[in-house]
Order: C-alpha cells, then sequence, then structure tokens
C-alpha cells in the first residue's frame, strides 16, 4: 500500500468528477430534491420528523452506490484497470482512493442536505444534528464500498443501473423503514439482520428518536464498509481469462 | 550504434535462431540488424523467454506451444492476422492472462511478478484513457503513480507529438491521438521493456514513421521493445520478426533471413508463403524455401 498512489487515485477519480458537471450536479442536487418532496408528501410535518432523519442518510447510500458502480466498471471495460493492474499500484491503493475521493464528495452532499433538511425544511430530530450528518456520510461511504464491490458483477453498464433496483431495493423494503421489522413475515425478518441497510437505518432511526444504543449499528455499517473494501479488492484480478 | 562493438552481443544473442545451412550469403547482413542496438552493455540474457505455452479460453486453444526469445535492447515485431493470438500472447508477457501452460519469464523474473511492475511499460490494444480527464491530468495521474518527475510528462507529449493536444479532453480526441496519449503513458517510467500492442493503429503514415523511429532510438538506448502490428510494412523495421498464425508460431527471424529462406523480397508474401507452408499436413522439411 502507498499514500502517494491512494492520493492521485482520489485526486484523479475528483478531477474526473470535476469535468462532468452533469453528474456532479445530480449526486449534489437529486438527495435534496427527494427530501423536499418527502418533506411536503406529508404535509402534517410529524411523518417526516420520523422518516426525514434515516432517509437523510439512506438517500447518500443510494446514490453514491450508482455513482460508484457505473465509475468502476468503466474502470474495468475501458481497459484502465488493466493497465493500472501492470503498474506498481496495490489494489487496495485504488480502491482507497476511490473510497477517499467520494467520501470527500459524500461530506459535501451531506452538508447540502442536511441544512436544507434541518434548515429550510424544519427537520426535528431528538439526537444531536452532528451524529446524524456523521452517519449520513458513514452511509454514503458504505453505498460507495457496496458499488465498488458489486460492479465486479456486471459487464455492462445496463446490468450495473439494474444493481440498484436488485440489490438496494429489497434492502430498503427490508430495514424498517416502511414497517417496523417484527412486523414482517419472520423469515423476512430473520434476513433482514443480515442486510447493511438494516442497520444503516438502525443507526439513523435511533438518533432520529433520540435513543441510545447507536453505537452498535453505526459500528456494523463501518465494518461492512470495510468488508465490502475488502471484497472489492479481491475482485480486482490481477490476471484474467 | 557501431556493429563491431556490438557484435560480441550478436554472439551472446544468436543461440536464438537455429543456424541455417542453407543461406550463408545473408548471414552478415543478418548479424548486423539482429545486432542489439544498444552498445553500452545490457544485462546478459533474454528481455523475455516463453517456453511452450498454452493458453485455453472457453474450451478453445488460442495459444499452442508458443515458445520464443526476446534478446534485450531490440525492437521484435509480432505479426499477424486479426485474430490470430497476438494481444493474448501480449497478455501473457504483461502477466494478466491466465495461461494454461508453459512458463514466461520477463527480465528474469516470472511474468506478473510485483517487482516486474515499475520495469516494464506496457499499451494496451485499445486505447487505456479516462475519456473524462484532459491529456494533462491522464498523464499526470499515471506519472504521480509511477513516481516520475513531473517534467517526464513534457518530454513524453513531445515524444509523441501532442504538445498542442495537451489540455484537451481524452473523450475529444481523435483514435490517433488517442492512441498516442496511451503510448505517452507507457513512455513515462522509461521502463526496460516496452509492450505495444498495435499502437501505430490509425496512425497517419508520416507520424507512424516518427513513432518507429523512436522506437529504434529507445532501443539503442537498451529498451527491448515488442511490438505487434498485422501491417507488414511495419516488419521491415524490427531487429525480429516473430510471425504468428492461428495460436501459434510460424516463425522467429529477422526481416532479411525472412527474405532469404522464402524467396520473397516484400514481407507479406513472405509471410503468405510461411502461412502456406504451415498448412501442408506433412511438416517434413525444416526450411521452407524449395
Amino acid at each position: 500500500m502507498s499514500a502517494r498512489a491512494t492520493a492521485a487515485t482520489a485526486g484523479r477519480v475528483v478531477r474526473q468528477l470535476r469535468h462532468d458537471h452533469r453528474t456532479l450536479a445530480l449526486l449534489l442536487v437529486v438527495p435534496c430534491v427527494l427530501l423536499t418532496l418527502i418533506r411536503f408528501v406529508f404535509e402534517d410535518g410529524s411523518t417526516f420528523d420520523r422518516i426525514g432523519g434515516p432517509l437523510l442518510g439512506i438517500f447518500p447510500l443510494l446514490s453514491m452506490f450508482l455513482v460508484t458502480s457505473i465509475a468502476m466498471l468503466r474502470e474495468r471495460t475501458t481497459g484502465t484497470l488493466e493497465r493500472l493492474l501492470t503498474m506498481p499500484v496495490g489494489r487496495l491503493d485504488i480502491l482507497l482512493g476511490y473510497a477517499a475521493a467520494f467520501a470527500a464528495f459524500a461530506v459535501v452532499q451531506v452538508a447540502l442536505v442536511g441544512g436544507l433538511s434541518f434548515g429550510l425544511l424544519g427537520l426535528d430530530v431528538e439526537g444531536p444534528r452532528w451524529a446524524m450528518l456523521l452517519l449520513a456520510v458513514a452511509n454514503a461511504v458504505l453505498g460507495m464500498a457496496l458499488g465498488l464491490f458489486v460492479s465486479a458483477f456486471a459487464r455492462t453498464e445496463f446490468q450495473a443501473v439494474q444493481f440498484l433496483p436488485a440489490f438496494l431495493l429489497p434492502q430498503f423494503l427490508l430495514c424498517g423503514l416502511l414497517t417496523a421489522r417484527d412486523a414482517m413475515a419472520p423469515v423476512l425478518e430473520a434476513v433482514s439482520w443480515a442486510l447493511p441497510m438494516t442497520w444503516a437505518y438502525d443507526a439513523l432511526d435511533r438518533v432520529s428518536r433520540g435513543a441510545d444504543g447507536v453505537a452498535g449499528p453505526a459500528l456494523v455499517v463501518v465494518g461492512g464498509t470495510v468488508l465490502a473494501l475488502g471484497a472489492g479488492a479481491a475482485t480486482l484480478r490481477r490476471t484474467t481469462a | 550504434m557501431s556493429h563491431l562493438h556490438a557484435l560480441p552481443g550478436y554472439l551472446t544473442f544468436g543461440g536464438l535462431r537455429p543456424a541455417p545451412s542453407a543461406d550463408g550469403t545473408v548471414v552478415s547482413g543478418t548479424a548486423a540488424t539482429a545486432t542489439p542496438r544498444a552498445s553500452s552493455g545490457p544485462e546478459p540474457g533474454h528481455a523475455v523467454e516463453v517456453t511452450r505455452l498454452y493458453v485455453r479460453r472457453g474450451g478453445q486453444t488460442v495459444l499452442r506451444e508458443v515458445s520464443l526469445q526476446i534478446p534485450r535492447g531490440s525492437v521484435t515485431g509480432l505479426l499477424g492476422p486479426s485474430g490470430c493470438g497476438k494481444s493474448t500472447l501480449i497478455r501473457s508477457i504483461m502477466g494478466v492472462q491466465r495461461i494454461s501452460g508453459g512458463s514466461v519469464t520477463v527480465l528474469g523474473r516470472p511474468a506478473g511478478s510485483p517487482d516486474l511492475r515499475p520495469r516494464v511499460g506496457y499499451v494496451t490494444q485499445a486505447p487505456a484513457l479516462y475519456d473524462d480527464l484532459t491529456v494533462d491530468e491522464n498523464l499526470g495521474y499515471f506519472a504521480r503513480l509511477l513516481g516520475t518527475p513531473a517534467d517526464r510528462v513534457d518530454e513524453v507529449l513531445e515524444t509523441v507529438d501532442l504538445d498542442h493536444a495537451r489540455w484537451r479532453l481524452a473523450r475529444n480526441l481523435s483514435g490517433g491521438q488517442r492512441a498516442r496519449v496511451s503510448l505517452a503513458t507507457a513512455l513515462l517510467g522509461e521502463p526496460e521493456l516496452l509492450v505495444l500492442d498495435e499502437p501505430t493503429v490509425g496512425l497517419d503514415p508520416v507520424l507512424r514513421r516518427r513513432l518507429w523511429g523512436t522506437f529504434e532510438e529507445l532501443a539503442a538506448r537498451g529498451t527491448t521493445l515488442l511490438v505487434s502490428s498485422h501491417v507488414m510494412d511495419e516488419a521491415a523495421r524490427c531487429d525480429e520478426l516473430l510471425l504468428m498464425r492461428e495460436g501459434t508460431l510460424l516463425a522467429t527471424e529477422t526481416p532479411q533471413r525472412l527474405r532469404a529462406r522464402t524467396g520473397e523480397q516484400d514481407l507479406e508474401e513472405a509471410f503468405l508463403r510461411l502461412a502456406l507452408h504451415a498448412e501442408r499436413p506433412a511438416r517434413t522439411a525444416t526450411g521452407v524455401a524449395s
């Protein structure tokens, strides 16, 4: 592992996005638009206070997942990954570079969507706002790590975009946001324990309600991120058929 | 470059080909061309040694018992029609191809060894660039990865004649310009071995000639180059030719000896003759020329 290669890769990913204004705008604006929609879909405001907090963290997860899975897929299909792997660069350097770059974007994204939610939209959470924002960034990084990992299983961008409904939508349904998990069919509840978004939601929800026990699920989110990055590194094979 | 000076070098590398018996008249010419261009002592041994290499992919044999040696400080052309296995052989030498049998040794180490990575430059067939970065940003990134000083970017851009396109996005370049950026990337680290998979496809003849001049200069300074091409007129500029067809190596020759062996002046004709000969069921004759 080399800090130089990691920093160079992070800088390169940031430069790539900087040239792509539309993607950058979508990345930053879409979660804001969605949260605004949620606010006014539920006119009363109390529902927004219940689900707005958790969604503050889940929307960045979704958008980061999508962007990084495509970015990594491109790296694989355009031959740049093959070139990188013949150079003195560690596989983890590449992934950590990606992670650092997208984490930086996540901070901007969460600052925007958090500022909007707590400011204009009047989101009210019981726990500390900084914990909410920190968890939102952690979730965005989790989304990124999952996106890097699943990109290995797509050959085309058509396939990669469908990993969002295939891989994340079920997690969204089961995470406890729509229905409390203990009200689900027992099998689904059992399955939900194994899904990263369940833990992400749990941590966000606890801060939102001002409940205790945030550290546990938050650690699972961080652990899941590390695991996904490691699995992602394993999919960057130097030799292929 | 002095032939006299480098002649002992040729003797070292000369074991490359089976000594001919019939065409003694061309031996001196052969020696002159096959002489590695580096006059100041390249390390002994071959830059690349491939022994009985097999690659199977999806139930098909893509490379069949390929054995070859590439002398240091030479330009070796890998020639053959599209789909004959050139890229697979190149990928095997770069250590990114899963092989089914045989061995590939590069600069004295097994292909793909981590310590080879700073010593070998690779240009893939499709230009491997970041479309959403400028030429300067592309080269800057690879230069930082390699730890080369920033002014190397100026030098390689000059070599491939792309100074004027430096601030343009790679996406907006023509195919030939993209190929040159890709080549420039491989030149950054001043590798000992440069492996170029069809680097001159889509380039205009003037630029092609210039790049071949660059290859020869690099070889004269001790770099070993392996350049694949399906354009036969590039073959004449190589020290060594590897002729491939349908996953096998037809011949390893210098251009002169290939002409002598086949009795054809035109290298394309010479290649055809070899290919036809290889198709004959009884492969009894060792020479090709009748």
